[in-house]
């Protein structure tokens, strides 16, 4: 086992001349062509684009929870098939379940293989105290028996991801988790999912609209480009392995972002929009 | 009054705000006020006394039936007929209908032919069933039965498809099988709304309990009413449709606190 994981320095996710699309034959829609991405064991790396750039169904699709059309992904080498415990998806809301307490639903992968007569008693033992420890990271120590419908939306994402890392999931995959809450929390969360990530050497691929998210988080920045989805720009953030909030006023990370923002106006069409809006008010001023 | 701080909209702004107290004493206006108006109408004499029975007339109609006309009986046949027409659809419903929310495939073959029969009046049914199932007990049950199954299918898939994605999807990739979701994820989210559907289609079935017993019966409340009508005992069809209201409103109730009971997390609010 060990022997083999020396050998194997291939990415833990290869994506391969993958290609999407939608719908049968007369009404068919190219979502993703040709994209070709890897991501390296203990990397943070996020997609962004304009709206219908793809970038979710490519997460998507990694998770498993959608088919490609061509190409391939491997995951550890492997080829995927469908959704696996090997690649946590954490959503960007109604994911969790509110029947089950804030413990439970943390646990629930380990509920799965209990079920399944996989565990032993030492496991289960075990487990309990990986639950404990990650609502502990979490800073929901007192949230413990709560149910969701009692948490604010923050703390709801943050039981998400810690049922997701209950798993030790091989990657993480987040599909805008906080695209629905509010500004400050988005901060805190931030600094939190980067604290994980470290602590827990995990795998990360993040899908997000803002691109100062995007910057603030990942390692690499992956910028898709849409109709037909495909891969623009790959940039490599200039912000140290530790981040603080500070650094998003620094001259590199200002600049970048407004060249990320430039690029994604130039692939989305909306240039054409203001040319459209400047020859309307043209037109108006003419009259 | 002239006052510089916001008022508090009124009770009759559009979704206005209204206090607890407030509230029911608004219910009980609306439950009183329909009794009051009967006794008033019943007692000025503008209406037959054989048209319009008193309150009084009533009660003490309900009161000989007890007591001398066996109302426990007539009760007690109804609601036997009622929960097994019901509890019968219930039982092949509930998964047949979870079959159809879950798997695109039986919804296909299954959800347009259910649609199709729904609208066919249940009542319509009646000349047939008794043909083939004769006048006995397992008639009514069997009328009470087609007027409930096929409404009941098409809401326990809805309510097995209301289920959000995202549950499901965060099992799948926390690597739950097709038979774990169904048991972990599916079956439990949806539990509170299947509650509400068999209580809604409790409702149902005591509609087609009286058309059940009104056409082929000898006993039972709407059969009670009936037999009412023929004597020209109008204070005793009031008295049966009253009774079956109320114990209608009772099982509704026992249904909402079983729901607070077994689902504590829908309704513990921070």
């Amino acid at each position: 086992m060990d022997a083999q994981k020396v050998v194997t320095i291939a990415p833990r996710i290869r994506v391969r001349a993958l290609g999407k699309i939608f719908g049968d034959p007369p009404h068919q829609v190219e979502a993703l062509k040709d994209i070709d991405l890897e991501v390296c064991d203990n990397e943070f790396v996020t997609l962004v684009g304009a709206s219908g750039c793809g970038k979710s169904t490519l997460l998507r699709i990694i998770g498993g929870l959608e088919y490609q059309t061509s190409g391939e992904i491997l995951s550890g080498g492997k080829p995927v098939a469908g959704p696996g415990a090997d690649r946590a998806m954490v959503f960007q809301h109604y994911s969790l379940y509110p029947w089950l307490d804030v413990m439970e639903n943390i646990r629930f992968s380990r509920r799965l293989q209990a079920n399944r007569g996989e565990l032993t008693s030492a496991d289960v033992e075990m487990a309990s105290g990986r639950a404990e420890a990650l609502l502990n990271l979490m800073g929901l120590p007192t949230m413990a028996h709560a149910y969701p419908n009692q948490l604010s939306g923050g703390m709801q994402q943050r039981v998400a991801i810690a049922r997701a890392l209950m798993g030790r999931p091989e990657i993480l995959l987040m599909d805008e988790p906080f695209g629905a809450l509010d500004a400050q929390t988005r901060e805190v969360m931030h600094d939190l999912i980067l604290h994980v990530f470290k602590l827990e050497k995990a795998t990360i691929v993040f899908v997000t609209h803002d691109v100062e998210e995007a910057m603030y988080l990942g390692q690499r920045v992956v910028l898709l480009a849409p109709r037909p989805g495909r891969i623009d720009t790959i940039y490599k953030v200039p912000l140290p392995g530790q981040r603080h909030q500070d650094m998003k006023h620094s001259r590199e990370f200002l600049d970048l972002k407004k060249e990320i923002l430039q690029r994604i106006r130039e692939t989305s069409g909306m240039k054409t929009d203001s040319d459209l809006l400047e020859q309307l008010s043209r037109t108006a001023g003419s009259q | 009054m002239a006052s510089i701080s916001l008022a508090r909209p009124g009770i009759w702004a559009i979704r206005g705000p209204m206090s607890q107290r407030r509230y029911w004493l608004f219910a009980a206006i609306g439950l009183i006020a329909p009794i009051v108006l009967w006794w008033l109408v019943a007692n000025s004499g503008w209406v037959e006394k054989v048209f319009m029975p008193t309150p009084g007339s009533v009660w003490s109609r309900t009161a000989l039936w007890w007591t001398e006309d066996n109302l426990l009986q007539d009760a007690g046949i109804s609601m036997y007929r009622v929960t097994a027409g019901w509890l019968l659809s219930a039982v092949i419903a509930m998964p047949i209908g979870l079959l159809i929310g879950t798997f695109r495939p039986v919804q296909a073959l299954l959800e347009p032919l259910t649609d199709f029969v729904r609208y066919m009046p249940a009542v319509a049914f009646i000349p047939l069933v008794m043909l083939w199932i004769g006048i006995d007990e397992g008639s009514k049950v069997a009328i009470i039965f087609i007027g409930t199954f096929f409404q009941m299918v098409l809401m326990v898939a809805e309510d097995v498809r209301r289920v959000p994605a995202a549950q499901i999807e965060a099992a799948q990739t926390m690597g739950a099988t097709r038979m774990e979701i169904i048991q972990l994820v599916l079956l439990p989210s949806a539990k509170p709304a299947l509650v509400d559907t068999l209580r809604i289609t409790m409702g149902w079935a005591w509609t087609y309990l009286v058309v059940a017993e009104l056409v082929a019966a000898n006993s039972g409340l709407g059969y009670a009413i009936l037999k009412a009508q023929r004597f020209l005992q109008t204070d005793k069809i009031f008295a049966g449709i009253i009774l079956i209201g109320l114990i209608g409103l009772v099982i509704d109730q026992l249904f909402r606190l079983l729901h607070r009971r077994a689902f504590p997390w829908m309704h513990k609010k921070s």
